[in-house]
């Protein structure tokens, strides 16, 4: 591998892991203040534990041998002879994959925010990560959904559908809060944040073509555009519909563009990256709504941002994946002299990682409930579980 | 000696603190308080719900007077505090048993 992509990956890795603040002051920022340590603590321990997990077995599983249809193996346990071989590219990609397996499961943790005892998290990430991670990630990327032809560039399916719809059965197992809701305690946490992720976005992105390559800058231009066009598109729709372009809208339409255009980012180019945005920003706009329709408390709405934006941004490549402007070999999107075929793999693809992902989280969390429970008590949740479970208190005044 | 608890709008205290000096008030204590009365809370939107705001911002202002400084003190207070809108608050006053200087022990208006 020449040293500009190797360079490439490993800052895309870095810029990976920074994503992980990010999204911890993002969703920090939407907590109550007697909340936000725990939500800090839930983020921060996904990177403790989950880079030591996918050394010792989690990369072996997901992709040793890359051609297995269902699951890895161990035969590069603690990297095995990863560590020592050639020019360090395979080591870096392990490090970069690393980093996206430690960001998914704290994806979830916004649903469960204010409830969750910390000693179920601990257990549940790591465990996570190997049942519904490890293998849909296999299945994605070198196993059977992505052998019939599914596209997911950076982790539409793998990662925010996964995590979306494991949030979902979190949160119908967990139950509701009790007591009133508290609005975001602080705002500009929830935007430096958000700039934070958008920042990090393109390593997550631009860093998925393994490359310092031309795929790489159109994902990192795709990256830019959805962002801001979901930003744009959410904060419209609030403004006519509520009355005021809010920093929430905002900051939830970048997500919800980052989330869609990830899936799409190194299959489409043109105006497809700001459709797919302003689509995502319009759509979320509406689906954080699902949760009062439908009475499940998804505190921080993770499955309307980031299960409805993957599941738009994976759909979409159906329509705007376009291998000639790549000069690559993948199947074309309808809008681009393709059939439905794509569509219908895209379809497929996320319809089976909804499917996995949902009955093994529930399967993980009523295991943990009838074991060492999953909720902490009501005192608890009333006072706050910063003092209660990290004897910490964020704001001394 | 009496104790003027005053309840005003933040944006009016430094109006509040000008006039009282005018008047010929030589301290005040102030704090940020938060609370409701008539003008009720009101209502922010995130994401598109709703949450009310029980509780608004006010700032307590308490000024200890000797008795005839109180007619004075209100009419100081009240002009320097009114907007004419709902929400400009209220004064109240009750009587005070003692007052002591720390510094110098001394008691009473002396204290003032």
């Amino acid at each position: 591998m020449e040293s500009g992509n190797l360079g490439w990956i490993m800052i895309s890795a870095a810029l990976v892991l920074f994503m992980i603040p990010g999204l911890a002051l993002f969703y920090g920022g939407m907590d109550s203040r007697r909340n936000v340590l725990n939500m800090l603590m839930m983020n921060f321990y996904c990177a403790l534990i989950v880079p030591i997990l996918w050394v010792v077995i989690g990369y072996s599983l997901a992709q040793v041998p890359f051609e297995n249809d269902f699951i890895g193996s161990l035969d590069s346990f603690m990297l095995g002879d990863i560590a020592r071989a050639g020019d360090g590219s395979t080591l870096a990609t392990v490090a970069f994959l690393g980093m996206f397996a430690a960001i998914t499961p704290a994806l979830i943790s916004g649903a469960v925010a204010d409830r969750m005892k910390f000693s179920a998290w601990a257990i549940f990430v790591p465990v996570w990560v190997l049942l519904a991670y490890v293998p849909v990630f296999k299945w994605v990327y070198g196993g059977w959904l992505g052998q019939r032809g599914s596209l997911d560039f950076a982790g539409g399916t793998a990662i925010h559908v996964n995590a979306g719809i494991a949030a979902l059965a979190a949160v119908l197992i967990l139950g509701k809060r009790r007591g009133d809701v508290s609005p975001p305690h602080s705002m500009p946490l929830v935007m430096i944040g958000t700039g934070i992720l958008w920042f990090g976005w393109f390593g997550f992105n631009a860093g998925s073509a393994l490359a310092a390559s031309g795929q790489a800058a159109q994902a990192f231009m795709n990256t830019f555009l959805a962002a801001a066009a979901g930003g744009l598109f959410w904060v419209l729709v609030e403004w006519i519909r509520d009355g005021h372009p809010t920093n929430l809208g905002a900051a939830s339409g970048i997500v919800a563009g980052l989330v869609a255009i990830t899936p799409a980012a190194g299959y489409v180019s043109g105006v497809a990256p700001i459709v797919i945005g302003a689509l995502a920003g319009i759509i979320c706009c509406y689906a954080v709504r699902l949760k009062k329709k439908f009475n499940y408390d998804d505190a921080l709405d993770v499955v309307g941002v980031h299960f409805v934006g993957g599941i738009v941004g994976s759909l979409l490549i159906g329509f705007f994946a376009n291998p000639e402007f790549f000069e690559l070999e993948f199947e074309k999107g309808l809008f681009f002299g393709g059939d439905a075929g794509l569509l219908i793999e895209q379809a497929l693809a996320n319809g089976v990682a909804i499917v996995w992902s949902f009955i093994v989280t529930s399967i993980i969390l009523v295991a943990l409930k009838v074991t060492i429970g999953i909720r902490v008590d009501a005192e608890t949740e009333h006072n706050g579980l910063d003092l209660a479970l990290h004897g910490e208190t964020a704001y001394h005044s | 000696m009496k104790l003027i608890t005053a309840i005003v709008k933040p944006f009016k205290i430094d109006d509040v603190k000008n006039a009282l000096k005018s008047a010929g008030i030589t301290g005040i204590t102030v704090s940020e308080v938060k609370g409701f009365g008539r003008q009720g809370g009101h209502t922010e939107t995130y994401r598109g719900s709703e949450y009310q705001i029980d509780f608004v911002p006010k700032v307590k202002v308490e000024i200890v007077v000797s008795p005839e400084m109180v007619d004075s003190a209100i009419e100081t207070l009240m002009q320097a505090a009114s907007t004419g809108k709902i929400g400009d608050g209220k004064i109240w006053v009750t009587d005070v048993e003692t007052i002591i200087r720390i510094r110098t022990g001394e008691k009473g208006n002396d204290a003032i």
